[in-house]
């Protein structure tokens, strides 16, 4: 975590994201706020994968855009390549830092051919323009397995994984340094996805790309991903490599998240364990104070709810793995039998089964 | 007998561009308290065969037969099947947000699908039946929550919420299309586990329709692997993942990070893009994403056929050839040298 490193491409420094929500007609006043982001420190390495994983509205396609340039933030800084992302981003960061978005329907225009909206950033920058773009752009289209003359062909023609295809080439152009990649395959179909996953990491060797991975599926970003951050409600949870945090897992919402993931191994999925969190995500407008998963956690005790753990090494960790929690969990605990030692809102059903 | 039997099912929609046909022909049957699968992708036509059961397809061309408790669905005026839906066969929908209505109460919804089948029931009887369900289904402080608009519930509520309607009539079947889909994972947890305790509470018959093998893994029985609108292999869970025969299945779990390719190896995932259903090709629909066609598959459709006890496959590959052990992969290679005639084909 030095400062000096120079392998770090960005490194966010106690971000701070939160969005007003203002009332009122004439004279709008803020009433509350969203804490999107809330306090994130991180570092993306150079030709690593920077996998983030949470559940919806815990902040991570907020931050992924901070770090793109696309939102200012409220407090704290981002850093890329040493140099600080200010509330305008010049040129050159625009050309290093590309976006890859969630919804290959929504994010492509629909009245545009294909040509063009891949050759935007050339017309953008300045960088080639007539037969020169278009060369260029037929060469990105094979590139990411398209066939070049469909060079003409609007984003209807094509189907959702193609037009995922067409995102990627995009991202692309400018030949990024890093690409921030929002969920790009959870709107795809099982069969289409691991296309283009291959895809991504066949990028990656062949031009030394690196990405910021988001998801929620947690199968998919442990195999895309170097490294692995968890975030829950705006902040990071637990921080480490890929393989460490699969195998070890410390924070309890890490364990929770991994026992919950899809598994299709039938006696497998009848082995593991499943730990079945109370409750729901509680709302970023007015998050629970201290560690903010105390409501939720199996393991919470009152110092949960009034002191904030630290993202720090825990004992017995890597160096790189970092958890905010007062009670890691341990290797070998049984999460699923604990129970809290604070009153939690219940969501047992109150079935005649007996426990 | 079973509570449900479809028998070669047909639904196809007239559109500008020709007749997509949906579903070409699907055939299956699920016991009282079991747990049938369907898996499949986009536009496989897994949901459209259950809707059209529910009469939920308007439009729609339909032919075969589907008999629940010995009555045919399919040929049922809007009354009856008025009053098979909601007492005997109840559905969950994906998106719980559009499927309650926005500006009328969760309680106020309960108690009005109560009362339309049960007329004698007082308002304050089926409340307080409200109440009990919406506590059943894990909804904290239900008594306080049944006044509440389904827009002041969190989305795994609300599927929670649908779970107690469908469950109030205390039906004999309940079809689940994609309820988890649009949940986060540890609420994905949450409600599974929910309806596996009902399931096993009320001995209900459970249709679970989704995308995602590590649900079927968690709980299906049986289950139905769909393909351009039919089924191309039927078998128990088990043997669908240790054993799948239909080349489709087999690149499904090879293709999955947590199934059969993953850790660490590369994804092996399936060529091309599933067909289109207005002109489906010729022969075995798969043939053309097929890593083992044979000359016949791009003729003669393969039928349903027993390639083990209870194990149905679509696929002219020899019955032995099942599962992704190597043994398998060299009948078929065997069998595609012998089936291939044209070079390069």
């Amino acid at each position: 975590m030095s400062d000096v490193s120079g392998d770090v491409l960005v490194k966010v420094e106690d971000a701070y994201k939160h969005f007003p929500i203002k009332q009122g007609i004439i004279f709008k006043h803020e009433v509350a706020r969203v804490h999107a982001v809330d306090g994130v420190n991180l570092e993306v390495r150079r030709g690593e994968t920077l996998g983030i994983v949470g559940e919806s509205g815990c902040g991570k396609s907020t931050l992924a855009r901070c770090i793109t340039g696309l939102h200012p933030l409220t407090k704290g800084r981002i850093l890329f390549e040493g140099k600080e992302i200010g509330s305008s981003p010049d040129k050159a960061f625009r050309r290093d830092v590309q976006m890859i978005f969630q919804d290959p329907y929504g994010s492509l225009n629909p009245r545009r051919r294909v040509g063009a909206i891949i050759g935007d950033p050339f017309d953008i920058h300045g960088i080639a323009d007539g037969a020169e773009r278009k060369r260029r752009v037929q060469e990105l289209m094979e590139l990411v397995g398209l066939n070049p003359e469909h060079y003409n062909r609007f984003p209807a023609e094509f189907s959702g994984g193609q037009r995922q295809r067409i995102g990627v080439a995009r991202a692309l152009a400018l030949k990024p340094k890093l690409i921030v990649c929002d969920e790009p395959v959870s709107a795809l179909d099982v069969s289409i996805q691991a296309q283009v996953i291959n895809l991504l990491k066949d990028l990656q060797d062949e031009l030394g790309l690196t990405y910021i991975f988001i998801a929620h599926d947690l199968s998919v970003v442990e195999y895309v991903s170097d490294r692995v951050a968890v975030m829950y409600l705006g902040k990071i949870t637990e921080n480490a490599e890929s393989e460490e945090l699969y195998a070890k897992p410390r924070h309890p919402y890490t364990n929770a998240l991994l026992s919950a993931a899809s598994v299709a191994d039938p006696d497998e999925a009848a082995k593991r364990e499943r730990i079945i969190l109370t409750g729901d995500v509680p709302s970023p407008i007015k998050p629970p104070s201290a560690c903010r998963f105390h409501p939720r956690c199996p393991k919470a005790q009152p110092i949960c709810s009034t002191e904030e753990p630290e993202l720090i090494v825990r004992e017995g960790d890597d160096a790189d793995h970092l958890t905010a929690c007062h009670f890691p969990v341990q290797l070998g605990e049984h999460l699923a039998r604990a129970r809290a030692g604070i009153a939690q809102e219940s969501t047992e059903p109150t079935l005649g089964v007996s426990e | 007998m079973s509570l449900l039997e479809v028998t070669d099912l047909k639904v196809s929609f007239n559109t500008s561009d020709g007749v997509v046909q949906a579903v070409r022909g699907m055939t299956f049957s699920i016991d009282r308290g079991k747990t049938l699968g369907i898996v499949g992708e986009s536009g496989s036509g897994k949901s459209v065969s259950t809707q059209t059961l529910m009469g939920l397809t308007p439009g729609a061309k339909v032919s075969g037969q589907a008999l629940f408790e010995g009555q045919d669905l399919l040929t049922m005026n809007p009354d009856q099947l008025r009053r098979i839906r909601g007492p005997q066969i109840s559905m969950i929908f994906q998106d719980p947000l559009s499927s309650l209505h926005p500006l009328y109460k969760v309680g106020w919804q309960i108690v009005e699908m109560i009362r339309a089948h049960e007329p004698n029931v007082s308002k304050a009887d089926a409340r307080k039946r409200a109440v009990e369900l919406l506590g059943m289904v894990g909804i904290p402080q239900p008594d306080r929550r049944v006044d509440d608009y389904p827009h002041q519930f969190s989305g795994g509520m609300r599927q929670r919420a649908m779970i107690a309607m469908a469950l109030a009539l205390n039906p004999k079947l309940i079809i689940a299309d994609e309820p988890t889909t649009a949940l986060d994972a540890t609420v994905q947890a949450q409600i599974l586990d929910l309806m596996l305790r009902l399931q096993r509470e009320f001995d209900t018959a459970l249709i679970m329709i989704t995308h995602d093998l590590g649900v079927i893994a968690d709980l299906a029985d049986d289950v139905l692997v769909m393909y351009a609108g039919k089924p191309v292999e039927h078998t128990d869970r088990r043997s669908l993942y240790y054993g799948s025969h239909h080349p489709y299945s087999a690149g499904l779990l090879r293709s999955i990070p947590s199934g059969a390719g993953g850790r660490g190896g590369r994804l092996i995932p399936i060529a091309g893009q599933p067909p289109s259903l207005i002109s489906p090709p010729p022969g075995c629909s798969f043939h053309p994403r097929c890593p083992y066609a044979m000359d016949t598959c791009r003729v003669n459709e393969p039928p349903l056929r027993e390639v083990a006890a209870g194990h149905g496959s679509a696929c002219w590959l020899p019955k032995e050839a099942r599962g992704l052990g190597p043994e398998a992969e060299q009948l078929r290679e065997n069998a595609v040298a012998e089936g291939r005639t044209e070079v390069g084909a």
